[in-house]
């Protein structure tokens, strides 16, 4: 190393983690160019040769699918409504942590919270903020705007009831309470618009959501099954989840497409988006299965002969000391499963024609406005940013939960 | 005893709802006069698949075995490229390089997060037949392949593909032979075994051997006129769907190798500097085969999953297995057992795959005591 290269921390720089041999400088170089093509085809199909119009027209179609006009104030009312128990759940499960000791509150000065927030979100923020200026009715915005001041109502709520102390009985009130705004929210749509109604990227979300809950007890009473010591318990649940597991979903989606009529009776057989989710659900929950058996797994023995030496009956060993560590151990595991769930929701639009975002990102190409015009880069490019964005965003909450859980500090 | 009561309160919900729904079955196709029997699969197939020897009067049955053939085939070719993509964006992921690591990095976290459906699809319209040329404009890579929107026509043989099989069996088979022996006489004489130039030797000469004595031939791709004679032409959809699948399946492969890479203790590393190996040795010799022995199974999971994604291929026209049930299905054939014998088969490979892995990570797992 000469004089010259400590004049400049910028050439030192380029010389350890750019030049370091001749190799490297080859490496640079081409993988150099290769980026600043793909930088350069990036910028002028954005900017320029993208016929992005498609998009601004049908950004509705994408979006909600073709919900009918005169129910979409039940779709605001809904965000701002999650808007709202989202914060609160926020603040409220925040509180409680900090009353419970495992969280230090304060030293953070709310301009701190306020960066740490947006160090989260700006991703989505941003996209979402791209989706409003695409949309041409002020609705969107209102909605949108709402939905963040009931964000930060509720996170200024939620507090005041998460430091109060609840009995037996209120904790219960409480957490039945807190599960069914959602639900009470679902019904509110559903009873308006049937979701064979709904469509677009507000479909993929759902299905998403609605399967992952529903695999949920059926993943964990699999996984319980298999490491059961009861043998045929053990057989059934075993079978299933490799069954499942051994087959494509997109074959099971094409079978209950196709055949499910034959094992039901007719006054039974599900509407498709419904199918969708039955199946959807029956998949995941045998890879959910894996995932708990993997956490049932990590839970020491020991756990489990202490539960026993107290005195615990197997259920509520199971209960109360396997499962809760269990469960801890493998979110993030179950977090990718809900991101893999999520994006294979594209798959009930091909094998099932729903209405979701990539069948309609395929459909708006042959409208007669832009037919024949090779518009199918544009509709699956913004398609993908859309699933990007929300996978994204849900792997590095996944992480940072890692982080803060301490998975594998313990 | 209650455990006993239990297990048969369960086992008899399950049985019950599978008589039921069984029960609902052979009442719903007795109605609509469907066969529930595998007869079908000797009715006509009544449809042909460009590309396979498969006539429109051949059986339901050739059918499906062509379409089990392109799903190995399909499948094959994804995970060795996959593979291959996939360890080399994961060494990138943690080079010392800048730019290397960064683009790997943009490479696995944009790929990773986006639904395979979508490469699927924009794979076929967007790069098929959106950036490939027409056939009169095709391009002509020295007459050694040539691509164009009606597929990408590349070099061949002349003769039985099974013979071919064979003999390159045969010649891993002496490859292998060959490279224990020159391990042994290294073993023996401390001289460098340089098994890895003996072996391909000996594979090429046992393979040139047969191919010489059995008497097969090349054929090269050429232009005439509105198509491509001689070679082979392989269809558009395949190289859409193989081109998603190499790309989404080595994303996920990366990510699995970086962390594998990252398991392997940091002083394997250092010892292998400190014994002055230089980048590629120390990486061949020393951190990848302790890498993969911790990666086997992951990556052994992600083949898997390959191999299930492939049936993808249904959505853009790639006869697999999957679109050929579904187009028998359309042609009349009953489509409970069509889609049962489906299932049946992709767990077939499903299972076999996964024996094949274990083997591998039994074969690799560090013997301890």
């Amino acid at each position: 190393m000469s004089a010259t290269a400590h004049r400049s921390g910028a050439l030192v720089w380029a010389r350890r983690n750019l030049f370091r041999s001749p190799l490297d400088g080859v490496l640079t170089i081409v993988f150099g160019a290769l980026s600043l093509w793909l930088i350069y085809k990036t910028f002028s199909f954005v900017f320029v040769t993208g016929r992005w119009d498609i998009i601004r027209v049908n950004l509705r179609l994408l979006m909600i699918g073709r919900f009918p006009d005169a129910h979409v104030l039940r779709l605001a009312v809904t965000v701002v409504g999650l808007g709202a128990w989202g914060g609160f759940l926020a603040g409220f499960i925040r509180a409680r942590q900090v009353r419970s000791g495992n969280v230090s509150d304060g030293g953070d000065s709310v301009l701190a919270r306020l960066g740490d927030i947006a160090a989260r979100l700006w991703l989505p923020g941003m996209v979402v903020l791209l989706l409003l200026l695409l949309s041409s009715t002020p609705g969107p915005w209102i909605t949108v705007g709402m939905a963040i001041a009931a964000a930060v109502v509720g996170r200024a709520v939620g507090p005041f009831a998460g430091r109060r102390k609840f009995g037996p009985v209120g904790s219960g009130v409480v957490v039945v309470g807190l599960g069914a705004v959602p639900v009470a929210l679902y019904f509110y749509v559903v009873t308006a618009v049937g979701f064979d109604d709904w469509g677009g990227f507000m479909l993929n979300l759902f299905l998403a959501v609605c399967s992952i809950v529903l695999c949920f007890p059926l993943g964990i009473l699999l996984a319980l099954g298999r490491r059961s010591s009861l043998p045929l318990v053990r057989m059934v649940c075993t079978t299933y989840i490799e069954v499942v597991r051994g087959a494509p979903l997109f074959v099971l989606l094409l079978l209950a497409n196709v055949a499910l009529g034959f094992f039901v009776p007719n006054s039974l057989a599900p509407a498709t988006s419904t199918r969708a989710i039955i199946v959807f659900t029956l998949f995941t929950a045998a890879y959910m299965a894996e995932i708990v058996r993997g956490g049932l797994q990590s839970v020491p023995r020991g756990q489990i002969e202490a539960a026993k030496a107290v005195g615990l009956s197997p259920v509520r060993q199971t209960g109360y000391i396997v499962l809760p560590q269990a469960l801890r151990n493998v979110i993030p595991a179950q977090i990718g499963q809900l991101i893999s769930l999520f994006k294979d929701t594209t798959l009930a639009g091909i094998a099932m024609g729903l209405f979701e975002l990539l069948n309609v990102a395929g459909a708006i190409t042959a409208q007669p406005d832009f037919r024949g015009q090779g518009l199918i880069g544009e509709t699956i490019t913004f398609a993908a940013l859309m699933f990007w964005t929300v996978a994204f965003t849900m792997s590095r909450e996944s992480q940072r939960l890692e982080r803060r859980l301490g998975v594998g500090d313990r | 005893m209650l455990k006993w009561a239990l297990q048969l309160v369960v086992v008899g919900l399950v049985v019950a709802v599978v008589i039921w729904l069984y029960g609902n079955y052979i009442d719903s196709t007795a109605e609509q006069n469907i066969p529930t029997d595998f007869g079908f699969l000797d009715n006509p197939a009544n449809f042909q698949i460009t590309g396979n020897e498969l006539g429109a009067n051949q059986p339901v049955r050739d059918a499906l075995y062509q379409g089990l053939l392109n799903t190995l085939r399909i499948s094959v070719a994804g995970i060795v490229a996959a593979t291959v993509l996939g360890t080399l964006v994961g060494i990138a992921r943690l080079s010392s390089n800048w730019i290397v690591s960064k683009l790997a990095t943009v490479y696995v976290e944009a790929v990773r997060n986006i639904p395979l459906a979508l490469f699927v699809i924009a794979g076929l319209l967007v790069v098929v037949l959106g950036v490939f040329p027409t056939i009169q404009e095709a391009w002509d890579l020295g007459g050694l392949a040539i691509i164009s929107n009606r597929g990408v026509a590349v070099p061949w043989f002349i003769g039985a593909g099974l013979g071919l099989i064979v003999l390159g069996a045969l010649g891993v088979l002496a490859a292998w032979l060959v490279a224990r022996w020159r391990s042994s006489v290294s073993d023996r004489t401390g001289a460098l075994p340089r098994s890895g130039i003996w072996g391909s030797g000996a594979f090429l000469v046992v393979f040139l051997i047969g191919w010489v004595a059995l008497g097969y031939e090349w054929t090269l791709p050429k232009l005439d006129g509105r198509q491509t004679v001689g070679g082979m032409r392989i269809d558009p959809s395949f190289f859409a769907l193989f081109f998603a699948l190499v790309i989404y399946t080595a994303s996920h492969i990366a990510e699995i190798v970086r962390g594998s890479i990252q398991a392997v203790p940091r002083g394997q590393g250092e010892a292998a500097d400190a014994v002055a190996l230089g980048g590629f040795q120390r990486m061949w010799y020393i951190i990848l085969p302790q890498a993969f022995r911790i990666a086997i199974p992951p990556i052994g999971n992600q083949y898997l999953n390959l191999i299930k994604n492939s049936s993808l291929g249904a959505a853009i026209g790639y006869y697999d297995l999957t679109l050929v049930a579904q187009t028998t299905v359309g042609n009349g054939s009953p489509a409970v057992p069509v889609f049962a014998l489906t299932m049946v088969l992709y767990i077939c490979v499903s299972l076999v795959t996964s024996v094949i892995v274990n083997i591998a990570n039994r074969r690799s797992a560090l013997v301890e005591r």
